[in-house]
């Protein structure tokens, strides 16, 4: 960035910019930087930085993984999607918070038990094996690289809606995309090389109360104006006969929709829009009179395919966030890790019911941002709707934009910080710390935590620059199939089943987690190549793919969710691979199992490290 | 701490160590499936009976209602139902352990 930007900026700011949006996300930048600046002077052993001392309370830590889940995509991404695509969009936020029971049943306990510092610490450990350690290393920053993208997106819708009103002194308006991604990329990771894990735990934690708040407040206040959120649902036709609008939902306020806009019972009913966009545009390839008979013939079924595959992406996939299992690791015990995994889930399913809400009342209130496109689209509608308020009653909507914009900073700013820990434990712990330089002193492995963080932030800021026009909540769902399809498979095998080998496990988890990440790589590519500016001309090499997908709609679908197969696939190739390799199997198995499964209250963990260093040497 | 166990402790023995995982997988597992078969039926009931999912109730549609709304406490319930009786069983699992090492 040069400065006569800034300059210019800054001389914008006196005119056009919102001051209460303006100072309400001020502050939380301001106050998330204080406090990494705070925690900093308190981070001082390794342990600090990677898992912050394991020493985090159920309270402090529940908040702080809420804080760290609920990212963007949560808090902009659902409203925007439930805007465009109604009813099937509601598996995202359902998904999105049901997911934790999975990693409650089957993965928290077991997995803090185990007391490694990373997941790659764990499959090193699991299976006696550092190639195995390599390989997972690679899929944590593959699926936090992924995920980080989203996250730049949302800084970049958010200080673009911010900004939208400055004049430069070429006479164009507003902020452009990028400077929104650079900007707030650069004051995390700042503040992650600052304070590391122990740094973030308590400005996540702080982030979801923030959340929460500019969430639950603005959907109260646009209630008790605008009609209940079950009124604003009601106000859509359904289609069938005899069940039509009550009558009360007639009294709702309701403006015109636009062209773009999907129809009412399209709009509400299951299998809509996301689900039958495949099939859609491939009865569009057809002749006119064909169409009709094969959208009949073909539509619900390819669209239960696709929820089906949604739901599995989204449950396995949360089992599998490389930067949300790194946060069990936190938990003093495997009893306080379920604890924890309880109280998340309150937390979280609490707050993803209010931005479907705003999907729902924006539908009604504000369609034409249906007609929007990349970030002037459904994705802001959540910065958008307390605006109408500010018309109403001036300062009070204007309030409550103000921190609707903090929330939406919170969400992006604690996700991308959550990733970044963890992308750079990878990195600092994995590859400096274990592979490149294993007799480094601790001192040097913090500098290589600091250098790590800087690096990383650094790409992920310039991958965020390129996903303008992909939709949020599309994005995260992608690297939710990869993680479910690679790190989930892993995890819930080597937890309960003995006979699992390094060769299956990797053969598995690589096959998986390929397999999805190219189906999600061709889908977005074939996006991508359809866009006008100059990201199209990028990728107009894969536009031919988009009429392949026309006349193969069961592929596309496939393709773009890919857990219904990926995800047995993965299971399988564990089980064959394993039970080829079954003399592989660690000698100490039972021991390992013992460790991962018994309380602690048993003394075992204590024994078998003891023995382990005794073995191995160090 | 307590005490390292010997080597020959009860603890060690295949059998203990089948028993603590079936116990607790079988109660995982038995959770799972409540969770299961609400999360993969309603696509089901959408599928097939899209006349009674789109009853309105408040303004919802039934459909909505459900997997908007009800479907939080739900998973709070099971969650709630797991957390306690596998904390019980981890009790369990120590007190066992102990008396037999005073048998012992």
């Amino acid at each position: 960035m040069s400065t006569p930007l800034f300059i210019v900026a800054t001389g914008g700011l006196l005119g056009g910019v919102d001051p209460w949006i303006f100072g309400f996300s001020f502050v939380t930048v301001v106050v998330t930087l204080w406090m990494g600046f705070r925690s900093a002077k308190t981070s001082r052993t390794a342990s600090d930085f990677f898992v912050a001392g394991r020493s985090v309370s159920v309270g402090w830590n529940a908040s702080a993984i809420s804080g760290e889940y609920l990212s963007a995509a949560s808090f902009m991404g659902v409203a925007g999607m439930v805007m465009s695509s109604g009813y099937d969009a509601l598996w995202y936020p359902v998904c999105y918070a049901c997911g934790y029971l999975f990693l409650l049943l089957f993965i928290a306990g077991p997995l803090r038990r185990f007391g490694a510092y990373t997941i790659p610490d764990f499959a090193e450990g699991r299976f006696d094996s550092p190639l195995f350690r390599k390989i997972a290393v690679c899929f944590v920053l593959f699926i936090g690289f992924f995920y980080t993208m989203p996250q730049m997106k949302g800084a970049g819708t958010t200080l673009a809606y911010i900004f939208q009103n400055i004049t430069w002194s070429d006479g164009t308006h507003g902020l452009p995309y990028w400077v929104g991604v650079v900007l707030v990329g650069a004051v995390i990771t700042l503040n992650v090389s600052l304070g590391g894990m122990k740094g973030i735990t308590l400005v996540q934690a702080v982030q979801y109360w923030i959340k929460a708040f500019a969430i639950s407040l603005p959907v109260f206040v646009l209630m008790s104006v605008y009609g209940f959120y079950g009124l604003h649902v009601g106000a859509n036709q359904t289609g069938h006969a005899g069940i039509e609008p009550v009558a009360v939902a007639q009294s709702i306020e309701r403006k015109p929709l636009v062209e773009k806009a999907p129809k009412d019972a399209y709009w509400v009913s299951p299998f809509g829009p996301l689900t039958t966009k495949a099939v859609n545009a491939a009865a569009a390839a057809l002749p006119a009179d064909q169409r009709a008979a094969y959208l009949a013939e073909h539509q619900r079924p390819y669209s239960l395919l696709y929820t089906y595959s949604l739901i599995i992406a989204l449950v396995c996939g949360t089992a599998g966030l490389p930067h949300i299992l790194v946060r069990f690791y936190t938990n003093p015990d495997g009893v306080a890790a379920k604890r924890t995994t309880m109280w998340v889930m309150i937390l979280i399913g609490v707050f993803y019911v209010f931005p479907p809400i705003f999907g729902v009342i924006g539908r009604d209130l504000m369609p034409e941002l249906y007609s929007g496109v990349g970030s002037k689209g459904t994705d802001k509608v959540v910065l958008e709707l307390p605006t109408l308020l500010a018309a109403k009653y001036g300062v009070l909507g204007s309030i409550l934009s103000g921190i609707t914009c903090a929330g939406a900073f919170a969400a992006f700013m604690s996700t991308f910080s959550g990733l970044l820990v963890s992308m750079t434990g990878a990195l600092a712990h994995d590859v400096y710390g274990r592979m490149l330089r294993p007799q480094s002193s601790p001192a040097e492995r913090m500098i290589a935590f600091k250098v790590s963080a800087v690096v990383i932030g650094a790409v992920a800021i310039t991958l965020g620059c390129f996903v303008e026009f992909l939709e949020i909540n599309f994005m995260v769902g992608q690297a939710f199939a990869i993680a479910a399809a690679s790190y989930f498979p892993l995890l819930f095998m080597s937890v309960w089943w003995r006979g699992m080998t390094m060769k299956g496990a990797a053969t598995g988890m690589l096959t998986g987690g390929l397999c999805a990440l190219c189906a999600a790589a061709l889908t977005n590519f074939s996006t991508l190549a359809l866009d006008k500016g100059p990201m199209g001309k990028v990728f107009a090499g894969f536009a031919p793919l988009n009429g392949f997908w026309a006349q193969h709609p069961l592929l596309r679908i496939l393709a773009e969710q890919p857990a219904i197969w990926t995800v047995p696939l993965a299971l399988a190739l564990m089980v064959v691979v394993s039970k080829a390799t079954a003399a592989s199997v660690p000698g100490d198995i039972r021991m390992k199992m013992l460790v991962l499964h018994a309380p602690e209250k048993l003394g075992l963990k204590q024994e078998y490290i003891q023995e382990h260093q005794a073995g191995m040497g160090h | 701490m307590p005490p390292t166990p010997p080597p020959h402790d009860a603890v060690h023995s295949e059998e203990f160590l089948h028993a603590l995982m079936r116990r607790q997988l079988k109660l995982s597992i038995a959770c799972a499936l409540a969770f299961l078969v609400v999360l993969l039926g309603l696509p089901l009931a959408n599928y097939f009976a899209p006349e009674l999912m789109a009853t309105r109730i408040f303004g919802f549609t039934l459909t909505w209602l459900v997997l908007g709304v009800l479907f939080f406490p739900a998973v709070w319930a099971i969650s709630w139902i797991f957390i306690r009786r596998s904390i019980w069983l981890e009790e369990d699992e120590v007190r066992q352990v102990n008396n037999e090492r005073k048998g012992n």
